[in-house]
């Protein structure tokens, strides 16, 4: 499902000063940083604040560590997409 | 929904925090969404600048709301695995079809909505009736999102319902009115993680506690109706039509192929979405990108409702009332801890803003291009048009609360007006899918067939035993599922036929006028935006569509 988000003609083009990475305002960094910090946080939970009768009730699975682990995969997926292939926006020029 | 007060979670700091930073996203989303807005396509259609992953994954977002939510954990719970037939059947070939046959048409006519495809197609008279009752049709839905939230928050926190209405309702408003579709849009993508981070964990832990599926099974095997509820074919439970054959028929043909057709292909919520893309493969592309994750979110949501009712003693079949539109609330008060409860509530507060979102932006499209520029002022500057649709958001919302108070008191009115309005998309997509084949088809019978369409379909439904409930007076002996599948195939039939009866002997639109609106009509460049350029097979949307129908006819099969 990945898919390039760079125009094919973007590297060769000598309009490319003209053009800027939409670094800020990529959504995948934003999803980044939000499971991110959810893994972050349930890891800790789960390494440190989640009791046993916790676990008990989730089937014997340290759900909060397992789901943190998860995330944090996940975040860092989609951080390397993001890096690897950055969304490339033209400048604004009109009524900015 | 029933108020449960027995569903009362005991959230702490950590699951209340990690809802705040929740929410400080979705305002963040929306504060930097406004430095891209220049224009009304900007605010309106996102510039149509977005790749084909985030209106994909948007797409099926903007669906994945409240309704779709309690709504098919509830069918889970009741019927079992026939509810897969909503995704696996009636979405996704759906979804496939408006990739692959539809969007070109959309998107390369360049329209800004659905109802203004009908209108450079048929003229006003079936553009005024379609805009009208969508924009309708969203606030009501909208405030149904509404209502669930703040429902859901009053059972689960214990928060009083009108605080819950008017944060969420704040929040939406302030995202929307400043970044306009983008804001929208890139909220939906990251909820859909969020709903995914906290459903699957769930989905999982049920699945263990009944001892996998196949425990699942034998469970669901002792209820008395056990064997209609672990196979998908002939879904006699799911219809309520007893004849095998007919109940095939009644799920391919109505809800597949006329009620699912009809919504995914015609509802300008989801439409919009695709046309947001940034080139016309990639607005193909949104709905079949979008088509492999809604293939398997009934994993997550289905399932949990079906191990609710072998775990949760208030959703069994065997309650006095099953509880099933709980069914989730009871799973997750059931198994997560801490922590996780947090990522739950923010994923299920995250999947009801999104969708009362999609609501108002897909509104004040119609609402700004399609009523107040077409019939009220068409001269004014662009930005006024952008202020049009800020101004139109701030009432939409404050209607949305209305119809929210309005649904707290009248639940039952609610759905029913609901079921009401999807009796409009089956007409609809017979009159898109004859106008974008048969240049023959005239303005007139784009409007006759569209009202004659809809009338039938809710005549039929009045006639019904309840597909409207209390409004249905049981002339005609049809109940459940299948009174609202056989209303739609009538209407979409009665549509087609009366559309060619009333166009055969009128005059037809100038022949130059339809071109980028009727197939034949079309030069195949203008749906082919790059001459000769090599692109992978996952970007060309026929072979990717090819992929994704491959699969979920291998899912049919799996389940049978």
């Amino acid at each position: 499902m990945s898919e390039s988000n760079t125009p094919q003609a973007a590297h060769s083009e000598p309009r490319e000063e003209r053009r800027h990475r939409a670094g800020a305002f990529d959504i995948r960094n934003f999803i980044a940083a939000l499971l991110g910090v959810y893994g972050i946080v349930l890891l800790i939970d789960g390494l440190v604040g989640t009791s046993d009768a916790e676990i008990a009730k989730a089937q014997g699975i340290n759900v909060n560590l397992w789901t943190g682990i998860a995330l944090i995969i996940a975040s860092s997926l989609f951080a390397t997409w993001a890096r690897l292939r950055p969304v490339i926006v033209p400048e604004r020029h009109d009524r900015d | 929904m029933v108020l449960a007060a027995n569903l009362r979670l005991d959230a702490n700091w950590v699951d209340y925090g990690l809802i705040g930073i929740y929410f400080v996203f979705v305002l963040g989303i929306g504060i930097l969404a406004r430095r891209s807005v220049s224009s009304s396509l900007d605010f309106f259609l996102s510039g149509r600048s977005l790749p084909a992953w985030v209106t994909g994954f948007a797409f099926i977002a903007a669906n994945l709301g409240a309704v779709e939510i309690v709504g098919m954990s509830a069918n889970g719970a009741s019927y079992g695995i026939p509810t897969m037939h909503y995704f696996w059947i009636g979405a996704v070939p759906a979804m496939l079809f408006l990739g692959v046959v539809m969007m070109p048409f959309y998107y390369g006519s360049k329209v800004r909505s659905v109802p203004e495809f009908m209108r450079r197609r048929f003229g006003t008279g079936a553009h005024l009736v379609n805009a009208i009752s969508f924009a309708v049709a969203q606030l009501l839905i909208a405030g149904i999102n509404l209502f669930l939230l703040a429902n859901i928050v009053e059972v689960l926190l214990g928060w009083p319902l009108w605080v819950s209405l008017i944060i969420a309702a704040a929040i939406v408003l302030t995202y929307t009115t400043l970044g306009g579709l983008s804001a929208a849009i890139y909220n939906e993508v990251l909820q859909f993680f969020v709903i995914v981070a906290a459903l699957l964990p769930l989905t999982i832990l049920g699945l263990k506690k009944v001892g996998g599926y196949s425990g699942l099974k034998d469970e669901l095997l002792k209820f008395p109706d056990g064997v209609d509820r672990v196979s998908s074919w002939p879904g006699t439970n799911l219809t309520g039509i007893d004849n095998e054959v007919l109940s095939v028929i009644g799920i391919v043909f109505g809800l597949g192929f006329v009620l699912s057709f009809g919504y995914w292909t015609t509802n300008f919520v989801e439409v919009q979405r695709a046309m947001a893309s940034k080139s016309i493969s990639a607005s193909q592309r949104a709905p079949i990108i979008g088509s492999f994750p809604k293939m398997f979110v009934p994993f997550i949501v289905v399932i949990p409702g079906m191990i609710a009712s072998v775990t949760v003693s208030e959703v069994s079949p065997n309650a006095k009332v099953p509880d099933v539109n709980n069914a989730i609330l009871y799973l997750i008060q059931d198994l997560l801890p801490n922590g996780m409860l947090g990522i739950a509530i923010a994923g299920l507060l995250a999947a009801f803003m999104a969708g009362m979102a999609a609501n108002i932006s897909a509104f004040n499209t119609v609402f700004s291009y399609d009523l107040w520029q077409q019939y009220v002022t068409s001269d004014h500057e662009d930005e006024y048009y952008t202020r049009v649709g800020r101004i139109a958001t701030v009432a939409a919302t404050i209607v949305a609360i209305g119809t929210a108070l309005f649904a707290s008191q009248y639940t039952n009115i609610m759905n029913y007006l609901q079921v009401l309005f999807g009796f409009f998309n089956a007409p609809l997509f017979a009159t898109f899918i004859l106008g974008m084949f048969w240049k023959k088809m005239t303005p007139t019978a784009g409007w006759v067939g569209l009202v004659t369409g809809t009338v039938t379909s809710v005549t039929v439904a009045v006639l019904s035993v309840d597909a409207l409930g209390p409004m249905s007076i049981g002339v005609i002996n049809l109940s459940g599922q299948g009174a609202a599948f056989v209303a739609a195939g009538v209407g979409f039939i009665l549509d087609i036929a009366v559309s060619i009866v009333v166009s055969l002997p009128g005059k037809p639109k100038e022949e130059s006028e339809l071109r980028d609106l009727v197939y034949s009509l079309t030069p195949k460049a203008d749906f082919r935006e790059e001459e000769g350029s090599r692109v992978p097979w996952w970007q060309t949307p026929t072979k990717l569509a090819g992929v994704s129908l491959v699969l979920v006819t291998i899912l049919n099969i799996l389940f049978w």
